[in-house]
């Protein structure tokens, strides 16, 4: 997994709440057996017309925001499915961070586990830097993990809250599998001890 | 202390605890479907590991497959969805873990097969890579869904790394009216709550409403507890549940079934026990409900009519105009006017048995009105039980199709798809803009209401269905 420290680039703005796994990428692309490759169908059916042609009203078929790195988007971002193509695809097009009033549970875990940076704020902060996104280029935006800030383009600056064994991670690029299997007496033990308590399982 | 039933099952499955609260926790079941898994076998074949516990792990191939006859020849799937399965029957092998392939009986919807089974047990420890895995939660086990790393991790470890959810009691008091169903009271608490209500906490369903319903009704609450956005949603056990476990293939038996029983007495929430979220609903206020929108959260009783989005607030004002156009529907419309084109029943929410004798409930000697209509049973037992017990030819003679088990409808991974501005009246569990078909128009609804819908060919009150003509 790639690191995550600072992030400095464009963001786009995605007002709409409650955009769910499906919008971000549908169905007919999670029959591949590989993570890669997503990009080029985030947000689909949003982003493309039943022909393959680009709609250009969509917010990352813009000039300005092409090679968007970050996504400011509406409340509850992420919910529905559990499907990790949703933070493949998001990464495949060049998506690091992205900022929300709150995210769904399991999306919101799927990003550390892909080198992306969730980032909740309050409604108006969100706001403020939704403001900046609509200004595409002009108006770049910065987060810094270790620091756990945002600053937005007119140098105001927000802090975010984040788990620190997630950021630990996030900054180092760490590999979950084997932290855990670091601990693999103590799995040993509790399946042990587990067998004469609960022996149905 | 006195503790809640999701803190007595998260303390039994502590293998490490951090000094923040970081924890490892133990799972005692993994469930595996073809969409979410290959690239985590992939991941473990890359790195040389194996499977801890092959013998806690099931998969079984549901998304992908098609529900038409003659299924097993392989050239029926599209090359993508044909490699997903064979990917899986390749991984269930290599990796020694429990498979039911498409040609078993026992195939079906990976959160139908796991209860039948046995294999979700009161207290368990229960993740799959799929959303939905809230429905083993209706046994009282801590149940929900990962993404494709932690089903690595856990086919690696067979543990997550977790930071505990806070906890939600949600009580329907009293009894449900007539013609009213589970799925009303979870999509209700939906309506109540919003899509986002649930997040950050593990909901206990509780209340005599929920007492009084089957196993079934159980898991078709507790199957949406993700469209509230909670991680996971939670039903003591009871008498009901232990009935509904025992004998099942993978159930204790003998002494251990002595040992189970009286571990499984002690999984309730205690009296005095700390509650961050406190949501009740009264069963008597709760009607047949269908959605209008195009998120779980845009629900109203069948008597109502289509909302102005006007009338919401901040930026579902957008969302609510956004839903009517595509849903195409217009605000102050009488939902009971609308009228549907197509209707499917099943899913993981509603494809049990149950669920298709309330369906057929309502269609015996009726004939549909709708351009199509089918049924697609949550496992080839479900199917099998139906067919025996004279359901499936009531559906039959209505002008339903009979279908093979699996996903299907739901999320549309199979042929079985709605075409851009089709209208379906559907018991599954997300309404989503293209979540059926692109341009597809979803109103989720209990099977019962589905039914009704289908020999009006409108969206249609059940109860006016089942009052006797004077």
């Amino acid at each position: 997994m790639e690191k995550f420290t600072t992030l400095t680039g464009v963001a786009a703005p995605m007002p709409l709440v409650n955009i769910d796994t499906d919008m971000i990428i549908p169905k007919q692309f999670l029959k591949t057996i590989k993570r890669s490759g997503l990009g080029v169908n985030l947000f689909d059916e949003m982003r493309y017309t039943q022909d393959g042609a680009e709609i250009p009203d969509f917010v990352l078929n813009q000039p300005a925001y092409r090679n968007a790195q970050i996504l400011v988007a509406g409340d509850n971002f992420g919910c529905g499915s559990s499907r990790e193509h949703a933070p493949w695809a998001l990464l495949d097009f060049g998506i690091r961070c992205v900022v929300s009033t709150s995210f769904a549970d399991i999306f919101y875990n799927n990003c550390f586990k892909n080198g992306i940076l969730p980032i909740v704020l309050p409604q108006e902060q969100v706001d403020s830097l939704m403001e900046d996104a609509r200004k595409g280029e002009n108006a770049r935006i910065t987060v810094d993990l270790a620091e756990q800030t945002v600053t937005g383009a007119d140098g105001r600056v927000f802090n975010f809250e984040i788990d620190p064994f997630k950021k630990h991670c996030l900054l180092n690029g760490l590999d979950d599998i084997g932290l855990s299997l670091e601990k693999v007496a103590s799995i040993d033990a509790f399946e042990a001890q587990a067998a004469q308590a609960r022996p149905w399982v | 202390m006195p503790k809640t039933l999701y803190d007595k099952i998260w303390d039994a499955h502590v293998v490490h605890e951090d000094a923040d609260g970081t924890s490892l926790l133990y799972i005692d079941r993994h469930l595996v479907h073809e969409v979410t898994s290959p690239q985590a076998f992939e991941g473990l074949r890359m790195a040389g590991r194996s499977v801890r516990a092959p013998d806690k792990t099931i998969a079984v191939p549901d998304h992908n497959v098609p529900t038409t006859e003659g299924r097993d020849n392989p050239d029926q799937m599209p090359e993508d969805s044909r490699i997903q399965v064979a990917a899986l029957d390749t991984n269930a092998k290599q990796f020694g873990i429990h498979y039911y392939p498409v040609s078993d009986v026992r195939q079906g919807i990976v959160h139908i097969v796991g209860p039948e089974q046995g294999w979700t047990l009161p207290g368990m420890t229960v993740v799959c890579g799929d959303s939905h895995t809230a429905t083993h939660g209706a046994f009282g086990a801590l149940a929900h869904g990962i993404g494709t790393s932690e089903v690595e991790h856990v086919l690696a470890t067979q543990t997550l790394i977790q930071q505990k959810s806070k906890n939600m009691k949600v009580e329907i008091t009293g009894s449900l009216p007539p013609g009213v169903t589970a799925k009303d009271i979870t999509l209700s608490v939906i309506g109540a709550t919003g899509t986002a209500g649930g997040t950050g906490y593990v909901i206990e369903y509780c209340g005599q409403a929920i007492r009084e319903l089957s196993m079934e009704g159980r898991m078709t609450v507790c199957n949406m507890a993700i469209e509230g956005g909670a991680r996971a949603g939670l039903i003591a056990p009871d008498e009901k549940t232990f009935a509904y476990v025992q004998g099942r293939p993978h159930a204790p038996k003998g002494a251990q079934w002595d040992a189970a029983l009286s571990w499984w007495k002690t999984l309730y929430s205690d009296d005095d026990a700390q509650w961050d979220k406190v949501i009740t609903l009264r069963g008597e206020d709760i009607a047949p409900v269908v959605t209008w929108g195009t998120s779980p959260e845009d629900v109203l009783p069948i008597t109502g009519t289509v909302p102005d989005p006007a009338s919401f607030t901040g930026g579902k004002v957008d969302a609510a105009r956004r839903a009517l156009d595509y849903m195409g529907l217009t605000a102050g419309q009488k939902l009971n006017d609308i009228e549907i084109d197509t209707v499917f029943i099943g899913s993981c929410t509603n494809g049990r048995i149950e669920d298709l004798r309330a369906a057929a409930d309502i269609l015996k000697g009726q004939k549909i009105k709708v351009k199509r209509a089918m049924v697609v049973p949550g496992s080839g037992l479900v199917r099998a039980q139906a067919e025996e017990e004279g359901l499936a030819q009531i559906f039959i003679d209505a002008g339903f199709e009979w279908r093979l088990a699996g996903c299907s409808m739901c999320l549309a991974m199979n042929p079985d798809q709605l075409a851009p501005g089709e209208r379906c009246a559907a018991t599954s569990n997300r309404n989503f803009e293209g979540r059926q078909g692109r341009g597809g128009r979803t109103h989720l609804m209990s099977p019962a209401m589905a039914a009704a819908a289908a020999i009006t060919g409108r969206l249609t009150d059940v109860r006016d269905l089942m009052v006797e003509p004077a």
